[in-house]
């Protein structure tokens, strides 16, 4: 018995780590390509690490001043995200509280997320053109945080409907303004859902192609469209693709890492009863 | 501290009527329960008192000032939830601290009235804890910490000891009768237990279908209920109502119950109901007033006595209740623990007619 316990814990642990190298091998690629010099790249059999750590790659995005579409996507999802998230957490409270719309409002505000972005994304185009707000960091903003919204109002109307009422009328009795609560009880209650809806937000922002691609020129071109620039007819320029690309994934690396613990529920455990 | 007015007051819920009309006038440093079966609206008045519910009509008057158009926290109250209410992310020092600093207190004077109420309660040591490092008991301390701090013009409880176990209750609800006598202050409190009602309240304010039945001091309520309704929410075990009918018994009135029963009403009792005469009434007794005879020396005139079979015995210790049959209905009786010693045996039992309340069987009325 004993025997066979440990002889599956280990095939499991086995399955595990096949599977953990399988997803975590083209991370590494891209890392390792960032770091090489280009004759590493292209070496057969090809080189499983660089010789010498050198910045080279990076150095060549900074000069020619690639680098900055990291900030402006860095802005320009920061930016829209917490735009969603303020707008979008006060319109959630409405919906939560005061049934706004009633019960189907919700439903019509997820449904607008739902619309592929290729079939509003020339449309909108055009209203950009006309309104001369292409290639705009506004421009970008206003559409990301217009996208974002129905998901921001979703998620934070179901984690303030979970917060007791009594906890809010009290700070109501006690003397709080209803926007004192918001702040002071509504906030910290559902702090681990503004979190991680904060992340998906910017995550969305970040990511997007399809909009930066139609929406910017060269002013604010965000880096997932920048790292296109560097396919070519004839060749692809794989030093600066992997470089940029650790730009690009960096920000969120350290977000993640940074928001985790928020992440993690247990907060409004123990708020009513018990 | 003040006094509480409410006039007309009336609230529904989109068709469903909560509160028809209620009119109540609470003085200075009473002790007010509203109390009443589930559905009667007692919560919803609260809730009207503290602000968080409007009035569809009527007027909420706390001291000399009408308050139907104030927010909450202008109106200046305390109020104990049955939840709690406590905020998870603060320590018990902070919960306590929250109205005060939301009123901006000064930070010297919030540590001094923290520290008091802390005292009052006996939770000093709790101050640095979190609520979910807390029991039920020690929770609802916190609760009505957060609101005796406070220097509020009325405190309101909604229903804060339903969720303890009946050992704490019973503490808990002497703790709130002593805080009431130390602080002084007008506290109107809600429940749907009588025995709370009783013990704590100068003033029983019992309602049914959103209006009042009756009003006034427990004893008052308990002894001289206008209607059956209030006599049966009142007294556990609860009040014996038997079908019976009022007759002329010579040159007095007598209750008939059945056939077997004729239980002759004393002289001043017969006289005021003289006008009743002959007609259908609904005996109501509680089980006190119906006891075994065995103990009694000298027998009082009001004190009518009847033999009965007893098919159903309770102990409860010191007592016994003793359940007979009569006119068809299931009876208690409240004997001695040794009156009777197993079901089936036939004893004389006194029915205390100077207690019997006389009801009328259509309107449920007092007679």
């Amino acid at each position: 018995m004993k025997r066979r316990g440990r002889h599956s814990v280990y095939l499991r642990f086995a399955a595990a780590v096949m599977l953990l190298v399988v997803f975590l091998f083209p991370i590494y690629w891209l890392f390792m390509i960032a770091f090489k010099t280009p004759e590493e790249i292209f070496s057969s059999p090809p080189a499983w690490y660089p010789a010498a750590i050198q910045f080279d790659n990076f150095r060549v995005l900074f000069k020619d001043g690639d680098a900055k579409t990291v900030f402006n996507s860095l802005f320009i999802a920061g930016a829209s995200t917490l735009l969603a998230m303020f707008f979008g957490t006060i319109a959630a409270y409405s919906l939560a509280r005061f049934r706004t719309g009633g019960e189907n409002l919700a439903v019509w505000i997820i449904s607008q997320r739902m619309i592929p972005p290729i079939a509003i994304v020339f449309p909108l185009f055009l209203l950009y053109v006309w309104l001369g707000w292409v290639d705009t960091y506004h421009g970008l903003i206003l559409l990301y945080t217009a996208f974002n919204l129905p998901y921001v109002i979703w998620m934070m109307r179901g984690y303030i409907e979970d917060v007791p009422l009594e906890l809010e009328e009290s700070a109501l009795v006690d003397g709080c303004t209803r926007w004192e609560t918001l702040l002071k009880v509504v906030f910290p209650m559902v702090r681990n859902g503004l979190f991680a809806t904060a992340v998906f937000t910017f995550v969305f922002a970040w990511n997007d192609f399809i909009f930066a691609l139609v929406m910017t020129r060269s002013e604010v071109t965000t880096y997932p469209v920048q790292v296109t620039h560097y396919f070519g007819a004839q060749s692809n320029f794989w030093a600066k693709i992997a470089a940029m690309s650790v730009l690009g994934a960096a920000p969120v690396f350290v977000a993640v890492a940074f928001l985790q613990r928020y992440l993690v529920r247990g907060i409004s455990l123990g708020a009513v009863k018990g | 501290m003040a006094r509480l007015r409410l006039e007309g007051i009336e609230k529904s819920y989109g068709k469903v009527p909560a509160v028809r009309g209620i009119d109540l006038d609470i003085a200075e440093g009473e002790f007010a329960v509203l109390v009443g079966p589930s559905g009667c609206g007692k919560s919803t008045l609260l809730r009207c008192i503290a602000g968080l519910e409007e009035v569809d009509a009527g007027t909420v008057t706390i001291g000399d000032d009408v308050v139907n158009d104030m927010r909450p926290r202008d109106r200046n109250l305390a109020m104990v939830f049955q939840n709690y209410a406590l905020y998870p992310y603060m320590n018990v020092r902070e919960n306590i601290a929250f109205g005060l600093k939301a009123r901006r207190t000064p930070a010297a004077e919030i540590e001094t009235r923290v520290r008091r109420a802390a005292d009052m309660l006996g939770i000093e040591a709790l101050l640095d804890r979190l609520p979910r490092q807390l029991s039920g008991g020690q929770r609802q301390r916190v609760a009505i910490g957060r609101a005796i701090v406070r220097d509020a013009r009325l405190f309101l409880f909604d229903e804060p000891l339903s969720n303890l176990d009946a050992q704490l209750r019973d503490e808990m609800r002497t703790e709130i009768k002593r805080l009431h006598q130390e602080l002084g202050k007008t506290m109107i409190y809600v429940t749907h237990d009588q025995i709370e009602a009783m013990t704590l309240a100068d003033r029983i304010v019992l309602l049914r279908d959103g209006t009042i039945a009756q009003e006034g001091a427990p004893l008052d309520l308990f002894e001289r209920p206008k209607s059956k309704f209030v006599a049966r929410f009142l007294g556990s075990p609860p009040i014996n109502f038997i079908p019976a009918r009022l007759d002329r018994n010579g040159s007095t009135l007598a209750v008939r119950c059945g056939e077997e029963a004729v239980l002759a009403l004393p002289p001043e009792r017969a006289a005021a109901l003289e006008a009743h005469a002959g007609r259908d009434v609904i005996l109501g007794l509680r089980p006190e007033h119906i006891t075994g005879s065995s103990h009694v020396g000298e027998r009082p005139e009001h004190l009518v006595p009847h033999q009965v079979t007893i098919d159903l015995v309770q102990p409860t210790g010191t007592r016994l209740y003793g359940a007979f049959a009569l006119a068809g209905i299931e009876v208690l009786a409240e004997l001695q623990a040794h009156d009777v010693e197993r079901p089936g045996e036939t004893i004389e039992v006194l029915f205390d007619m100077q207690r019997a309340v006389l009801v009328d069987p259509d309107s449920e009325e007092v007679l």
